[in-house]
């Protein structure tokens, strides 16, 4: 066997092997999401069966029916929980990204007095695990009032991803260069103008992610939402999968499909971002 | 009308001035090149015409308005970045006609004037591209579109060609200097190359360390540099300049070799002096492949040993040892020259320079 065909073979085994290893990873991170949907549609039997059973043999939409059913057959608030978490989520994102992108154009654009220590202290908000704050803020909201409002929430979920936000959109503005804003300048704009024409469709990705991320973590998050809501009038999605919880018993099923609800809007989305998250916009901008 | 007039200008961060004080009046039309080494303030400067840099001290007139606190927009001014800075989100067209947008003009009106200023360019099949699909060269004309398009009073270029290729920044040099002919604008023209400088511009401004050493045309530049600086820093290959001291009515050098002192340096130096002796590589050269046949009385002629030679074709260009130091002549009409041949070589002191030795400053004859 000579060196060229060895080359080649080594190389057809390590493509093969990277594949291999690809498709093991996948396994891991979608078989979860898969057996949720799966158990979303079986009988408790069939869920909580030893050995599991890996075929189906009795599916069937029991579970969505009686979600949207009335109190007493197994129903739950659904479109109010839904309602909430999007008013939440889609507010303290906007909020957020807001935040995010004057944030992170001032760090990436302009020189202040303690810049990096600013830069740091927002960083280091993000090593506190949000729970560890539920029970300070718990007091707080009550001393003012805002338990079981979406306002509340709305607050706690902009504080948690601000620091977040600024941090990623400051880097998408380092990317665009400079001197396209003083480009636009010169070219008849105004500071506002050149920011708006120019330098915000380039770093888009960059605030579409921000976005994304922000959304995501204030639809899926759970700790905080369970202590600072009470009723129907501001529990989200997350804290309504423990509706599923009785005295004694579990509802899997039913746990589950409200899962599938929840999961299916945070699916769309992402889907509908991702395509605008074109890296390399940029190029072509300045030489290089 | 514009006029560009920059009077003790200054610019400081902080504390620490970087432009200090200059003056300069740029008439109407005319093309300006500043040039000098880099951290000399001349982007600097071109920033604070521009509006992108706030002016610190002094006043900057155009059009003979003061236009100090003036943001860029207000100014009537284009100008062509050293990267470009095309807008990478829009197609040629669109980065063409972008100023004309913002100012609010209608479709309909800014078609005809892209289209005019890209046939100007040449860049007529590449109007619909995005930047990321062109080659440096086409970037580089459609900066250069985007700015005449505006028809603007004063051209601003920050090194627009140092990005290019050799070939490619002779060719643009031609270009610019055919569009200078036809728009009729001011131009501010900044460079960290002589060559650039000398071929495109009207008057040329040195500067060195925030400060200007010498305005002049490029003859002026060339043949009467204000200092050793401006002498080294103008013409190619650059002057040789050696240290060196009056002794006799001789300019001694280190090694104790010796020149003639030319007659009309006479009374502007003193036995002892500490100066710097300035020749120009075209004048020095083996005798009968000079510009001058080397008949002239003020030509010195000594042996020379060849250390190395740069053939150019026409030319050659030609080291050797003198004074301690190494010497750069050029020789025309060349034949092949072996290293450490020993040829006669003529000095042509009439177009001798003599500096101070101590502040730099050109000793006049």
């Amino acid at each position: 066997m000579n060196e060229n065909t060895k080359a080649r073979l080594n190389g057809l085994l390590l493509s093969a092997a990277h594949k291999i290893g690809l498709f093991l990873a996948m396994t891991v991170i979608c078989l979860p999401g898969l057996w949720i949907v799966l158990a979303s549609f079986r009988p408790t039997v069939e869920i909580m069966a030893k050995p599991p059973v890996w075929i189906p043999e009795d599916l069937s939409f029991d579970a969505y029916v009686a979600m949207f059913s009335g109190v007493g057959q197994g129903g739950i608030p659904v479109i109010e929980y839904f309602r909430n978490s999007l008013i939440i989520s889609v507010t303290s994102t906007a909020i957020a990204l807001a935040i995010g992108m004057a944030g992170g154009y001032a760090f990436a654009r302009f020189r202040f007095k303690a810049k990096s220590s600013i830069f740091l202290g927002l960083m280091l908000t993000r090593t506190v695990p949000g729970i560890a704050l539920s029970l300070p803020l718990f007091f707080v909201y009550s001393k003012l009032g805002i338990i079981d409002t979406h306002f509340g929430l709305i607050m706690a979920y902009v504080a948690l991803n601000v620091p977040f936000t600024i941090w990623l959109i400051d880097g998408f503005f380092r990317q665009v260069p400079k001197d396209l804003a003083e480009a636009a300048q010169i070219d008849g704009c105004t500071r506002w103008q050149a920011f708006w024409q120019v330098e915000f469709p380039l770093a888009g990705p960059g605030i579409a992610s921000a976005g994304i991320f922000a959304f995501l973590t204030s639809w899926n998050e759970f700790a905080l939402a369970s202590q600072l809501t009470r009723s129907v009038n501001s529990k989200t999605l997350p804290v309504g999968l423990l509706d599923y919880t009785a005295e004694f018993t579990i509802d899997w099923r039913g746990m589950c499909a409200l899962a599938v609800i929840m999961i299916i809007p945070a699916l769309v989305l992402t889907f509908i971002v991702q395509k605008h998250l074109v890296s390399g916009l940029t190029s072509g901008a300045v030489k290089g | 009308m514009a006029t560009v007039s920059l009077e003790k200008l200054v610019k400081r961060y902080g504390a620490v001035e970087v432009v200090h004080g200059i003056d300069l009046d740029v008439a109407d039309r005319e093309f300006i090149a500043l040039v000098g080494p880099s951290g000399c303030g001349k982007s600097t400067t071109l920033r604070m015409i521009a509006g992108l840099e706030p002016i610190s001290g002094g006043n900057l007139r155009i059009g003979g308005k003061i236009v100090n606190d003036l943001p860029p927009r207000a100014r009537n001014l284009a100008m062509v970045f050293q990267s470009y800075a095309l807008y990478p989100h829009m197609t040629v067209r669109e980065n063409m006609g972008f100023s004309l947008k913002i100012a609010g003009q209608k479709p309909e009106e800014i078609a005809p004037r892209v289209e005019e200023a890209a046939k100007t360019l040449d860049l007529t099949h590449l109007l619909d591209r995005r930047p990321s699909q062109l080659s440096g060269g086409q970037r580089q004309r459609v900066a250069m579109g985007r700015a005449i398009v505006r028809q603007p009073e004063v051209f601003l270029f920050d090194e627009p060609l140092s990005n290019l290729d050799a070939k490619l920044r002779t060719q643009m040099r031609v270009e610019i200097k055919k569009l200078h002919a036809k728009v009729q604008s001011t131009v501010i023209y900044v460079t960290h190359d002589q060559v650039e400088a000398m071929t495109l511009a009207d008057r040329i401004v040195i500067m060195r360390d925030g400060h200007i050493e010498q305005v002049g045309t490029p003859e002026d530049v060339f043949q009467r540099p204000n200092s050793k600086f401006v002498a080294g820093f103008i013409g190619s290959p650059p002057m040789n300049l050696k240290d060196a001291e009056i002794a006799d009515g001789h300019v001694v050098f280190s090694n104790g070799d010796r020149l003639p002192l030319p007659s009309r340096f006479r009374d502007r130096v003193t036995a002892g002096q500490k100066v710097t002796f300035g020749l120009r590589p075209d004048d020095l050269y083996p005798a009968g492949h000079g510009i001058h046949s080397g008949e002239d009385a003020d030509v010195y002629r000594h042996d020379l040993r060849v250390i190395l030679t740069e053939p150019l074709g026409n030319e050659t260009l030609v080291f050797s040892d003198f004074g301690g130091a190494e010497w750069v002549g050029r020789m025309l009409n060349p034949r092949r020259l072996a290293p450490g041949e020993a040829l006669p070589f003529c000095f042509d002191l009439s177009q001798a320079h003599l500096f101070d030795g101590e502040t730099g400053k050109t000793l006049r004859g």
